[in-house]
Protein backbone atom coordinates (compact mmCIF):
# COMPACT_ATOMS: atom_id res chain seq x y z
CA UNK A 1 0.00 0.00 0.00
CA UNK A 2 1.70 3.13 -0.91
CA UNK A 3 1.58 6.73 1.11
CA UNK A 4 0.50 8.46 -2.20
CA UNK A 5 -3.06 8.70 -1.64
CA UNK A 6 -2.76 9.88 1.97
CA UNK A 7 -0.57 12.51 1.11
CA UNK A 8 -2.98 13.32 -1.93
CA UNK A 9 -5.90 14.01 0.84
CA UNK A 10 -3.42 15.52 3.46
CA UNK A 11 -2.40 18.17 0.37
CA UNK A 12 -6.13 18.41 -0.82
CA UNK A 13 -7.25 19.36 2.74
CA UNK A 14 -4.02 21.76 2.93
CA UNK A 15 -5.27 23.89 -0.38
CA UNK A 16 -8.17 24.07 0.89
CA UNK A 17 -7.40 25.08 4.56
CA UNK A 18 -5.11 27.98 3.39
CA UNK A 19 -7.58 29.00 0.60
CA UNK A 20 -10.28 29.34 3.40
CA UNK A 21 -7.82 31.47 5.30
CA UNK A 22 -7.31 33.79 2.47
CA UNK A 23 -11.25 34.23 2.59
CA UNK A 24 -11.27 34.56 6.65
CA UNK A 25 -8.18 36.64 6.99
CA UNK A 26 -8.62 39.75 9.24
CA UNK A 27 -6.46 42.13 7.67
CA UNK A 28 -5.31 42.36 3.66
CA UNK A 29 -1.48 41.45 4.34
CA UNK A 30 -2.11 38.20 6.22
CA UNK A 31 -4.86 37.44 3.44
CA UNK A 32 -2.31 37.87 0.60
CA UNK A 33 1.01 35.74 2.04
CA UNK A 34 -1.99 33.29 2.63
CA UNK A 35 -2.53 33.25 -0.98
CA UNK A 36 1.25 32.91 -1.93
CA UNK A 37 0.83 29.91 0.06
CA UNK A 38 -1.63 28.40 -1.47
CA UNK A 39 -0.51 28.93 -5.02
CA UNK A 40 2.70 27.26 -3.87
CA UNK A 41 0.39 24.44 -2.68
CA UNK A 42 -1.71 24.01 -5.29
CA UNK A 43 1.60 23.83 -7.59
CA UNK A 44 1.93 20.55 -6.10
CA UNK A 45 -1.67 19.70 -7.23
CA UNK A 46 -0.58 20.60 -10.56
CA UNK A 47 2.50 18.19 -10.05
CA UNK A 48 0.10 15.55 -8.78
CA UNK A 49 -1.88 15.92 -12.36
CA UNK A 50 1.28 15.27 -14.14
CA UNK A 51 1.18 18.93 -15.45
CA UNK A 52 4.90 20.42 -14.13
CA UNK A 53 4.31 23.23 -17.05
CA UNK A 54 1.17 24.39 -15.18
CA UNK A 55 3.06 23.59 -12.01
CA UNK A 56 6.29 26.39 -13.04
CA UNK A 57 3.10 28.28 -14.08
CA UNK A 58 1.14 28.76 -10.99
CA UNK A 59 3.80 28.90 -8.56
CA UNK A 60 5.81 31.81 -10.35
CA UNK A 61 2.91 33.51 -12.16
CA UNK A 62 -0.02 32.76 -9.88
CA UNK A 63 1.65 32.83 -6.57
CA UNK A 64 4.88 34.55 -6.34
CA UNK A 65 4.22 37.85 -9.13
CA UNK A 66 -0.14 38.25 -8.05
CA UNK A 67 1.05 38.23 -4.57
CA UNK A 68 3.94 41.07 -5.04
CA UNK A 69 1.12 42.84 -7.22
CA UNK A 70 -1.34 42.54 -3.77
CA UNK A 71 1.13 43.68 -1.77
CA UNK A 72 2.73 46.73 -3.63
CA UNK A 73 -1.01 47.62 -4.09
CA UNK A 74 -1.86 47.20 -0.49
CA UNK A 75 1.16 49.33 0.55
CA UNK A 76 0.02 51.82 -1.88
CA UNK A 77 -3.42 51.77 -0.84
CA UNK A 78 -2.67 51.77 2.98
CA UNK A 79 -0.27 55.15 2.71
CA UNK A 80 -3.36 56.75 1.53
CA UNK A 81 -5.60 55.50 4.07
CA UNK A 82 -8.67 56.09 2.29
CA UNK A 83 -10.31 52.77 2.57
CA UNK A 84 -13.71 53.55 4.89
CA UNK A 85 -13.89 49.95 7.03
CA UNK A 86 -17.45 49.36 5.97
CA UNK A 87 -19.80 47.46 7.95
CA UNK A 88 -19.81 43.65 7.42
CA UNK A 89 -23.21 42.41 5.88
CA UNK A 90 -25.56 41.30 8.19
CA UNK A 91 -26.23 37.44 9.28
CA UNK A 92 -28.45 36.71 6.87
CA UNK A 93 -27.33 37.76 3.72
CA UNK A 94 -23.48 35.86 4.68
CA UNK A 95 -25.86 32.98 5.38
CA UNK A 96 -27.46 33.01 1.83
CA UNK A 97 -24.10 33.93 0.24
CA UNK A 98 -22.85 30.47 1.92
CA UNK A 99 -25.70 28.63 0.67
CA UNK A 100 -25.19 30.11 -2.97
CA UNK A 101 -21.55 29.29 -2.64
CA UNK A 102 -21.88 25.61 -1.31
CA UNK A 103 -25.06 25.25 -3.94
CA UNK A 104 -22.43 26.01 -7.36
CA UNK A 105 -19.51 24.29 -5.17
CA UNK A 106 -21.44 21.07 -4.98
CA UNK A 107 -22.87 21.58 -8.62
CA UNK A 108 -19.58 21.73 -9.75
CA UNK A 109 -18.71 18.69 -7.56
CA UNK A 110 -21.38 16.52 -9.03
CA UNK A 111 -20.28 17.30 -12.42
CA UNK A 112 -16.45 15.89 -11.81
CA UNK A 113 -18.21 12.74 -10.28
CA UNK A 114 -20.29 12.63 -13.54
CA UNK A 115 -18.06 13.28 -16.32
CA UNK A 116 -18.46 11.20 -19.30
CA UNK A 117 -16.36 8.07 -19.86
CA UNK A 118 -14.79 7.76 -22.07
CA UNK A 119 -13.21 11.21 -21.82
CA UNK A 120 -12.64 13.35 -24.96
CA UNK A 121 -9.46 14.37 -25.90
CA UNK A 122 -7.56 16.68 -28.32
CA UNK A 123 -4.34 14.37 -26.96
CA UNK A 124 -3.95 12.68 -30.78
CA UNK A 125 -4.11 15.55 -32.62
CA UNK A 126 -1.48 17.43 -30.67
CA UNK A 127 0.56 14.44 -30.65
CA UNK A 128 0.24 15.11 -34.78
CA UNK A 129 1.08 18.62 -34.25
CA UNK A 130 3.85 17.68 -32.12
CA UNK A 131 5.53 15.14 -34.62
CA UNK A 132 4.63 17.49 -37.90
CA UNK A 133 5.05 20.98 -37.69
CA UNK A 134 6.36 21.42 -34.04
CA UNK A 135 9.01 18.42 -34.64
CA UNK A 136 12.33 17.87 -32.05
CA UNK A 137 10.13 19.30 -29.57
CA UNK A 138 9.95 16.61 -26.44
CA UNK A 139 7.70 18.75 -24.96
CA UNK A 140 4.03 18.45 -25.95
CA UNK A 141 3.09 21.53 -24.21
CA UNK A 142 5.57 23.47 -25.85
CA UNK A 143 4.65 21.80 -29.18
CA UNK A 144 1.13 22.34 -28.10
CA UNK A 145 1.49 26.62 -27.30
CA UNK A 146 4.02 27.22 -30.49
CA UNK A 147 2.88 25.29 -32.84
CA UNK A 148 -0.87 23.54 -32.71
CA UNK A 149 -2.77 26.47 -30.70
CA UNK A 150 0.05 29.02 -31.52
CA UNK A 151 -2.66 31.52 -32.56
CA UNK A 152 -3.87 31.81 -29.11
CA UNK A 153 -0.46 32.15 -27.36
CA UNK A 154 0.13 35.12 -29.75
CA UNK A 155 -3.08 36.82 -29.10
CA UNK A 156 -2.49 35.83 -25.22
CA UNK A 157 1.01 37.88 -25.81
CA UNK A 158 -1.22 41.24 -27.09
CA UNK A 159 -3.35 40.96 -24.41
CA UNK A 160 -0.10 41.41 -21.77
CA UNK A 161 0.09 44.35 -24.29
CA UNK A 162 -2.85 45.51 -23.76
CA UNK A 163 -3.12 45.09 -19.97
CA UNK A 164 0.50 47.11 -19.82
CA UNK A 165 -1.24 49.71 -22.05
CA UNK A 166 -4.24 49.84 -20.12
CA UNK A 167 -2.20 49.80 -16.83
CA UNK A 168 -0.16 53.30 -18.08
CA UNK A 169 -3.50 54.91 -18.83
CA UNK A 170 -5.27 54.51 -15.93
CA UNK A 171 -2.01 57.43 -14.97
CA UNK A 172 -2.46 61.25 -14.84
CA UNK A 173 -2.63 63.31 -17.98
CA UNK A 174 0.78 65.37 -16.41
CA UNK A 175 2.54 62.13 -15.40
CA UNK A 176 2.82 60.53 -19.26
CA UNK A 177 5.96 59.22 -20.22
CA UNK A 178 7.43 59.06 -16.41
CA UNK A 179 8.39 56.09 -15.20
CA UNK A 180 5.90 54.39 -12.16
CA UNK A 181 6.45 54.92 -8.50
CA UNK A 182 9.31 53.22 -7.20
CA UNK A 183 8.13 49.68 -5.39
CA UNK A 184 8.78 50.52 -1.88
CA UNK A 185 10.45 52.06 0.90
CA UNK A 186 12.75 55.46 0.50
CA UNK A 187 15.99 54.26 1.50
CA UNK A 188 17.57 51.31 0.50
CA UNK A 189 17.11 48.01 2.97
CA UNK A 190 20.35 46.15 3.97
CA UNK A 191 18.89 42.39 3.40
CA UNK A 192 16.89 43.29 0.66
CA UNK A 193 19.77 44.73 -1.22
CA UNK A 194 21.79 41.70 -0.44
CA UNK A 195 19.39 39.08 -1.26
CA UNK A 196 19.35 41.20 -4.68
CA UNK A 197 22.94 40.98 -5.17
CA UNK A 198 22.86 37.07 -4.22
CA UNK A 199 19.58 35.86 -5.79
CA UNK A 200 19.45 38.21 -9.33
CA UNK A 201 22.49 36.36 -11.33
CA UNK A 202 21.42 32.80 -10.18
CA UNK A 203 17.84 33.41 -10.86
CA UNK A 204 18.42 35.45 -14.33
CA UNK A 205 21.04 31.81 -15.10
CA UNK A 206 17.90 30.16 -14.25
CA UNK A 207 15.40 31.62 -15.85
CA UNK A 208 17.00 31.07 -18.93
CA UNK A 209 17.72 27.81 -18.60
CA UNK A 210 14.15 26.83 -18.03
CA UNK A 211 13.91 28.97 -21.00
CA UNK A 212 15.96 26.75 -23.02
CA UNK A 213 15.01 23.67 -21.92
CA UNK A 214 11.60 23.80 -22.05
CA UNK A 215 11.96 22.69 -25.79
CA UNK A 216 12.28 19.22 -24.45
CA UNK A 217 11.22 18.94 -20.45
CA UNK A 218 8.61 21.00 -18.17
CA UNK A 219 9.25 24.82 -18.72
CA UNK A 220 9.08 27.33 -21.80
CA UNK A 221 9.27 30.73 -22.21
CA UNK A 222 6.16 31.43 -19.72
CA UNK A 223 7.85 30.41 -16.98
CA UNK A 224 11.50 31.63 -17.83
CA UNK A 225 10.40 34.95 -18.27
CA UNK A 226 8.06 35.06 -15.36
CA UNK A 227 11.53 34.09 -13.26
CA UNK A 228 13.32 36.91 -15.20
CA UNK A 229 10.67 38.84 -14.55
CA UNK A 230 10.82 38.04 -10.83
CA UNK A 231 14.82 39.02 -10.84
CA UNK A 232 13.75 42.45 -12.43
CA UNK A 233 11.06 43.30 -9.78
CA UNK A 234 13.39 42.11 -6.74
CA UNK A 235 16.60 44.45 -7.82
CA UNK A 236 13.75 46.80 -8.25
CA UNK A 237 12.45 46.64 -4.70
CA UNK A 238 15.54 46.52 -3.02
CA UNK A 239 16.01 49.83 -5.41
CA UNK A 240 19.41 48.99 -7.41
CA UNK A 241 17.19 49.45 -10.32
CA UNK A 242 14.55 51.72 -10.64
CA UNK A 243 11.11 51.48 -13.07
CA UNK A 244 12.04 52.85 -16.16
CA UNK A 245 10.36 55.69 -17.71
CA UNK A 246 7.50 54.33 -20.05
CA UNK A 247 8.30 56.45 -23.24
CA UNK A 248 11.90 54.85 -23.43
CA UNK A 249 12.27 52.98 -26.44
CA UNK A 250 13.75 50.27 -25.15
CA UNK A 251 11.56 49.20 -22.82
CA UNK A 252 8.66 49.50 -25.38
CA UNK A 253 10.29 47.47 -28.09
CA UNK A 254 11.08 44.97 -25.99
CA UNK A 255 7.20 45.23 -24.82
CA UNK A 256 6.22 44.36 -28.56
CA UNK A 257 8.90 42.10 -29.56
CA UNK A 258 7.37 38.51 -28.60
CA UNK A 259 3.81 39.13 -30.45
CA UNK A 260 5.89 41.13 -33.26
CA UNK A 261 8.19 38.39 -34.45
CA UNK A 262 5.49 35.97 -33.43
CA UNK A 263 3.32 37.74 -35.83
CA UNK A 264 5.98 38.46 -38.05
CA UNK A 265 6.79 34.40 -38.55
CA UNK A 266 3.18 33.36 -38.63
CA UNK A 267 2.41 35.72 -41.57
CA UNK A 268 5.75 34.12 -43.13
CA UNK A 269 4.18 30.80 -42.70
CA UNK A 270 1.58 31.60 -45.21
CA UNK A 271 3.78 32.34 -47.51
CA UNK A 272 6.52 29.23 -47.00
CA UNK A 273 4.91 26.87 -45.44
CA UNK A 274 1.49 27.23 -47.02
CA UNK A 275 -0.41 28.30 -44.30
CA UNK A 276 -0.58 31.04 -41.19
CA UNK A 277 1.77 29.83 -38.46
CA UNK A 278 3.06 27.16 -40.15
CA UNK A 279 6.66 26.48 -39.91
CA UNK A 280 8.64 24.67 -42.33
CA UNK A 281 9.31 21.50 -41.16
CA UNK A 282 13.01 20.92 -40.91
CA UNK A 283 13.34 24.46 -39.47
CA UNK A 284 10.66 24.14 -36.96
CA UNK A 285 12.82 23.42 -33.85
CA UNK A 286 14.84 26.95 -34.82
CA UNK A 287 11.95 28.74 -35.46
CA UNK A 288 10.09 28.24 -32.52
CA UNK A 289 13.46 28.91 -30.50
CA UNK A 290 13.57 31.86 -31.63
CA UNK A 291 10.34 33.28 -31.57
CA UNK A 292 10.13 31.77 -28.03
CA UNK A 293 13.68 33.87 -26.98
CA UNK A 294 11.29 37.44 -28.42
CA UNK A 295 8.45 36.16 -25.75
CA UNK A 296 10.65 35.49 -23.45
CA UNK A 297 12.09 39.30 -22.90
CA UNK A 298 8.56 40.53 -23.56
CA UNK A 299 7.15 39.29 -21.02
CA UNK A 300 10.12 39.68 -18.25
CA UNK A 301 9.50 43.37 -19.49
CA UNK A 302 5.81 43.10 -19.19
CA UNK A 303 4.64 41.62 -16.33
CA UNK A 304 7.14 44.05 -14.12
CA UNK A 305 5.60 46.88 -16.02
CA UNK A 306 2.01 45.58 -14.70
CA UNK A 307 2.93 45.25 -11.07
CA UNK A 308 4.95 48.22 -10.85
CA UNK A 309 1.28 50.65 -12.25
CA UNK A 310 0.98 53.94 -14.12
CA UNK A 311 3.49 56.55 -14.37
CA UNK A 312 4.01 58.78 -11.07
CA UNK A 313 4.70 62.10 -10.85
CA UNK A 314 6.63 61.79 -7.89
CA UNK A 315 8.77 58.96 -9.14
CA UNK A 316 11.95 61.95 -10.48
CA UNK A 317 11.86 62.94 -6.97
CA UNK B 1 -10.71 8.11 -5.29
CA UNK B 2 -8.19 8.98 -7.84
CA UNK B 3 -5.66 12.14 -7.87
CA UNK B 4 -7.42 13.52 -10.39
CA UNK B 5 -11.24 13.43 -8.66
CA UNK B 6 -9.44 14.77 -5.99
CA UNK B 7 -8.72 17.60 -7.07
CA UNK B 8 -11.61 17.72 -9.25
CA UNK B 9 -13.23 18.50 -5.53
CA UNK B 10 -10.39 20.67 -4.29
CA UNK B 11 -11.48 22.90 -7.38
CA UNK B 12 -14.86 23.11 -6.92
CA UNK B 13 -14.39 23.95 -3.48
CA UNK B 14 -12.31 26.21 -4.09
CA UNK B 15 -14.66 28.07 -7.04
CA UNK B 16 -17.22 27.90 -4.03
CA UNK B 17 -14.73 29.63 -1.60
CA UNK B 18 -13.90 32.62 -3.65
CA UNK B 19 -17.54 33.27 -4.72
CA UNK B 20 -17.99 33.43 -1.00
CA UNK B 21 -15.62 36.12 -0.50
CA UNK B 22 -15.99 38.07 -3.59
CA UNK B 23 -19.62 38.95 -2.54
CA UNK B 24 -18.85 39.06 1.23
CA UNK B 25 -15.61 41.10 1.50
CA UNK B 26 -16.44 44.99 1.08
CA UNK B 27 -12.17 45.81 0.51
CA UNK B 28 -11.78 45.99 -3.06
CA UNK B 29 -8.30 43.68 -3.14
CA UNK B 30 -9.94 41.39 -0.96
CA UNK B 31 -12.72 41.12 -3.49
CA UNK B 32 -9.80 40.89 -6.62
CA UNK B 33 -8.15 38.33 -4.13
CA UNK B 34 -11.30 35.70 -4.04
CA UNK B 35 -12.05 36.33 -7.90
CA UNK B 36 -8.17 34.96 -8.21
CA UNK B 37 -8.97 31.86 -5.66
CA UNK B 38 -12.53 31.62 -7.80
CA UNK B 39 -10.40 31.16 -10.77
CA UNK B 40 -7.84 29.33 -9.75
CA UNK B 41 -10.45 26.54 -8.74
CA UNK B 42 -11.97 26.60 -12.59
CA UNK B 43 -8.18 26.17 -13.85
CA UNK B 44 -8.07 22.92 -11.31
CA UNK B 45 -11.30 21.89 -12.55
CA UNK B 46 -9.83 22.23 -16.42
CA UNK B 47 -6.63 20.64 -15.46
CA UNK B 48 -8.47 17.22 -13.99
CA UNK B 49 -10.09 16.97 -18.02
CA UNK B 50 -6.78 17.36 -18.99
CA UNK B 51 -5.21 14.29 -17.18
CA UNK B 52 -8.84 12.19 -18.09
CA UNK B 53 -8.04 13.40 -21.38
CA UNK B 54 -4.79 11.03 -22.11
CA UNK B 55 -4.49 9.66 -24.64
CA UNK B 56 -2.00 8.68 -27.80
CA UNK B 57 1.16 7.72 -25.36
CA UNK B 58 0.35 11.37 -23.07
CA UNK B 59 -0.18 10.58 -19.25
CA UNK B 60 -2.48 13.94 -19.89
CA UNK B 61 -4.03 15.90 -22.77
CA UNK B 62 -1.27 18.62 -23.81
CA UNK B 63 -4.12 21.26 -24.93
CA UNK B 64 -6.29 21.73 -22.15
CA UNK B 65 -3.00 22.07 -20.11
CA UNK B 66 -1.37 24.53 -22.59
CA UNK B 67 -4.54 26.39 -22.32
CA UNK B 68 -4.34 26.56 -18.16
CA UNK B 69 -0.90 27.94 -18.35
CA UNK B 70 -1.90 30.71 -21.00
CA UNK B 71 -5.15 31.71 -18.80
CA UNK B 72 -3.10 31.84 -15.82
CA UNK B 73 -0.63 34.77 -17.30
CA UNK B 74 -4.18 36.74 -18.56
CA UNK B 75 -5.77 36.30 -15.07
CA UNK B 76 -2.85 38.01 -14.16
CA UNK B 77 -2.77 40.37 -16.74
CA UNK B 78 -6.42 41.05 -15.64
CA UNK B 79 -5.43 41.00 -11.67
CA UNK B 80 -3.06 44.26 -12.49
CA UNK B 81 -5.53 46.36 -14.18
CA UNK B 82 -8.43 46.25 -11.49
CA UNK B 83 -5.74 46.79 -9.21
CA UNK B 84 -4.32 50.35 -11.24
CA UNK B 85 -8.11 50.83 -11.61
CA UNK B 86 -8.30 50.40 -7.95
CA UNK B 87 -5.27 52.55 -6.66
CA UNK B 88 -6.70 55.09 -9.67
CA UNK B 89 -10.03 55.05 -7.59
CA UNK B 90 -8.59 55.78 -4.30
CA UNK B 91 -6.67 58.78 -5.37
CA UNK B 92 -9.37 60.42 -6.76
CA UNK B 93 -12.09 60.09 -4.13
CA UNK B 94 -11.66 60.80 -0.69
CA UNK B 95 -13.11 57.02 -0.20
CA UNK B 96 -12.93 53.93 -2.01
CA UNK B 97 -15.62 51.83 -2.19
CA UNK B 98 -17.65 49.77 -4.18
CA UNK B 99 -20.96 50.72 -2.72
CA UNK B 100 -22.93 52.98 -5.33
CA UNK B 101 -24.86 54.64 -2.22
CA UNK B 102 -21.66 55.84 -0.60
CA UNK B 103 -22.08 59.21 -2.47
CA UNK B 104 -25.20 59.52 -1.51
CA UNK B 105 -24.47 59.07 2.37
CA UNK B 106 -22.05 62.01 4.94
CA UNK B 107 -18.32 61.09 4.80
CA UNK B 108 -18.80 59.71 7.77
CA UNK B 109 -16.04 56.99 7.39
CA UNK B 110 -13.62 59.66 5.86
CA UNK B 111 -10.17 59.03 7.45
CA UNK B 112 -9.10 62.74 6.19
Amino acid sequence: MSLLPYLDIGLALLVVVVAVWTIAARDLFTSVVGYVAYGLLLAFVWIRLYAPDVALTEAAVGGGVTGVLLITAGKRLGARKNVAPEAQPGLAFRLLTGVLAALVAGALGAVILMLPDPPPSLAPEAAAAADGAGAGLGNPITAVLMSYRSFDTMLEKMVLILAVVGVWSVGTDKAWGGAPAPFRRPKPYAPMVFLAQMLAPVGVLIGIHIFWTGANAPGGAFQGGALLAAMWMVTMMARLAEPPRIDTQRLRLALVAGPAVFLIIGLAGKVVAGSFFAYPPALAKPIILFIEAFMLLSIAAALPMLVAGPPSERADQ
Amino acid sequence: MTPSVLAGLVGATLVGLGLYGLILHPHPLRKLLAFNLMGSGVFLVFGIVARRGAAAGFRFDPVPQAMVITGIVVAFAASALAVALILRLSEESSRVTLDPEAWTKPDSGDAK
